[in-house]
C-alpha cells in the first residue's frame, strides 16, 4: 500500500510540473512521466490490460505527437 | 479576473465531484452485470481473457462504433493537414531540417523494426488468453514506425499499403458481423466453435476480430504518426 | 470503507483537478492540449479505481478452475481500454488544428486569436 502512496505523490508532483514548465517540450515531458506512473497504478489496481494500453500510448505515441507538433509551431510559452 | 473564473468554476466541480463520489460504494461488491460476466463469461465465449470477453462479445457493437471514432480522428487529422496544398520545394525543405543519426541508430532501429511487429502480432493474437489484444497491438505496431521514422531521417512511408489494410480489417469486422447475422440471427453472433479453453484456436471469432481491430488501430496510428511528421513546418 | 486505497481516489481525482486548471487558466493551445490529456488519465484512473476490489485478481483466468468471484469488475476495464486509444485520436486531431491555427495566426496565445478570447 506504501507503494500506491509514493506513486500517486509522485504522479501528481509531476502533474503539477507539467502545469508550471514555461518550457513546453519539459512540460510534455512531465506529462509522459504522468502516464508511465499511471500505467503502474493500473497494473496495481489489476488491470494488466489498460496499463498496457496506456503504457504503449500514453507514455510513447501522445508524447512524440507532441514533440512533433511542438518543433512544427513554438517551443516557449510567453 | 480570468484566474477567480477558474477557480470558481473548478471549486464548483469539486464540490459536485465530491457530492457524487461519496454516494459510490467505492470497493464494496461488483455490479450484478459484472457478476454475470464473470461466473458465464468463459462459458458464453470460450475467451479467458474476461476484459476481451466484454469487448468484442457482449459490447462488440461499441466497439465497432469506437473504431469508427477513431477513424473519423485521423481522417479528419489527414485532412486538417493536407488542407490548404503543399507547394513544391517547401517539403523538400522540411525534410532536412535535422542531421543525419549515427549509424548505430539508424542500423538498431532497423533491426528493432520487424521484431516490434512481430511483437505486436503476438500480443493482437493472443488477445482473449493472455492480457493485450487488437488495441495494445495495433500501438505497438505504431510505435515501431514512430522508431523507423526517428532513427532514418529519409524513411517515408507509403500510405497506399495502409489505407488498403485499414479498409480490409474494416471490412472484415462488418462481414463477421453480418455471418452472424445470417447464422445465429444478431449482428455480431459468435457463430464459430468455442473449441477448447487455453488454445490459440478457441472462442469463435474472437481471434478473427481482435486481428481485425489490431490491423485497423496499428494502420490507423501509423498514418496519424506519418501525417503529423510528413505535414510542413509552420516556422 | 473495505477498499484498500483511498490514496487512489485522492491521485485521481487531483490529476482531473490539474488538468482543468490547466485547460481553464493557461493561454498557450498546447498547453491547453496537455492538461485535455491529464485529465484523460485522471478521469480513466478513477474509473478504474472504482472497479478495483481488495484483495481481488486481475480478470484473467490462469487455470481452468479459477475461481470467478475473487476477481475484479471487468466492465470499467473495458471502457477504459478503448477511452485511451480514442484519446490519442482526440489529442491528435487538436494538434493538427493548433498547428493550422499557428500557421494562420503566427502565435498560439489565445487572447491574441480572434474567435478564442474569453
Amino acid at each position: 500500500m506504501i507503494y500506491i502512496a509514493i506513486l500517486t505523490v509522485a504522479m501528481l508532483i509531476a502533474g503539477l510540473a507539467a502545469y508550471f514548465f514555461r518550457d513546453l517540450i519539459a512540460a510534455v515531458v512531465a506529462c509522459a512521466a504522468v502516464s508511465l506512473i499511471a500505467s503502474v497504478l493500473f497494473y496495481l489496481l489489476q488491470a494488466p490490460d489498460v496499463a498496457m494500453a496506456e503504457a504503449a500510448i500514453g507514455a510513447g505515441l501522445t508524447t512524440a505527437i507532441f514533440v512533433i507538433a511542438i518543433r512544427k509551431t513554438g517551443r516557449y510559452e510567453k | 479576473m480570468r484566474a477567480f473564473v477558474s477557480f470558481s468554476v473548478l471549486a464548483l466541480i469539486v464540490v459536485g465531484l465530491a457530492l457524487s463520489l461519496s454516494h459510490v460504494p467505492f470497493g464494496k461488491d461488483r455490479m450484478q452485470v459484472a457478476n454475470y460476466y464473470l461466473d458465464h463469461g468463459v462459458a458464453d465465449t470460450g475467451a479467458t481473457n474476461l476484459v476481451t470477453a466484454v469487448v468484442l462479445n457482449y459490447r462488440a457493437l461499441d466497439t465497432l462504433g469506437e473504431v469508427t471514432v477513431l477513424f473519423i480522428a485521423s481522417l479528419g487529422l489527414g485532412v486538417f493537414l493536407s488542407w490548404p496544398k503543399k507547394k513544391e520545394g517547401t517539403q523538400e525543405e522540411g525534410k532536412r531540417e535535422l542531421p543525419e543519426a549515427s549509424l548505430i541508430v539508424r542500423r538498431g532501429s532497423q533491426f528493432l523494426f520487424p521484431l516490434i511487429i512481430l511483437f505486436g502480432g503476438y500480443i493482437f493474437l493472443h488477445g482473449h488468453l493472455t492480457p493485450g489484444g487488437g488495441f495494445q497491438g495495433g500501438s505497438v505496431i505504431a510505435s515501431a514506425f514512430l522508431l523507423m521514422f526517428l532513427g532514418n531521417n529519409a524513411y517515408r512511408l507509403r500510405h497506399t499499403p495502409l489505407t488498403v489494410t485499414e479498409s480490409l480489417a474494416g471490412i472484415t469486422f462488418v462481414v463477421v458481423g453480418l455471418i452472424g447475422l445470417g447464422v445465429g440471427g444478431y449482428f455480431l453472433n459468435n457463430f464459430l466453435p468455442k473449441g477448447s479453453m487455453f488454445s490459440l484456436f478457441s472462442a469463435g471469432v474472437i481471434p478473427i476480430l481482435y486481428s481485425a481491430i489490431g490491423l485497423k488501430v496499428g494502420a490507423e496510428l501509423s498514418g496519424i504518426v506519418a501525417n503529423m511528421f510528413e505535414s510542413r513546418s509552420e516556422r | 470503507m473495505t477498499t484498500g486505497n483511498p490514496m487512489m481516489y485522492v491521485g485521481a481525482v487531483g490529476l482531473i483537478m490539474i488538468g482543468l486548471f490547466t485547460v481553464l487558466s493557461k493561454r498557450n493551445l498546447i498547453k491547453i492540449i496537455v492538461g485535455l490529456t491529464l485529465l484523460d488519465t485522471g478521469v480513466n484512473l478513477l474509473l478504474v479505481a472504482i472497479g478495483y476490489i481488495h484483495n481481488r485478481t486481475a480478470p484473467i483466468l490462469t487455470q481452468a478452475h479459477a475461481d470467478p468471484s475473487k476477481m475484479v469488475d471487468p466492465v470499467p476495464q473495458a471502457l477504459v481500454l478503448t477511452a485511451i486509444v480514442i484519446g490519442l485520436g482526440v489529442t491528435a486531431l487538436a494538434l493538427a488544428l493548433a498547428i493550422r491555427v499557428y500557421g494562420h495566426y503566427k502565435t498560439l496565445d489565445t487572447r491574441k486569436i480572434r474567435g478564442l478570447k474569453w
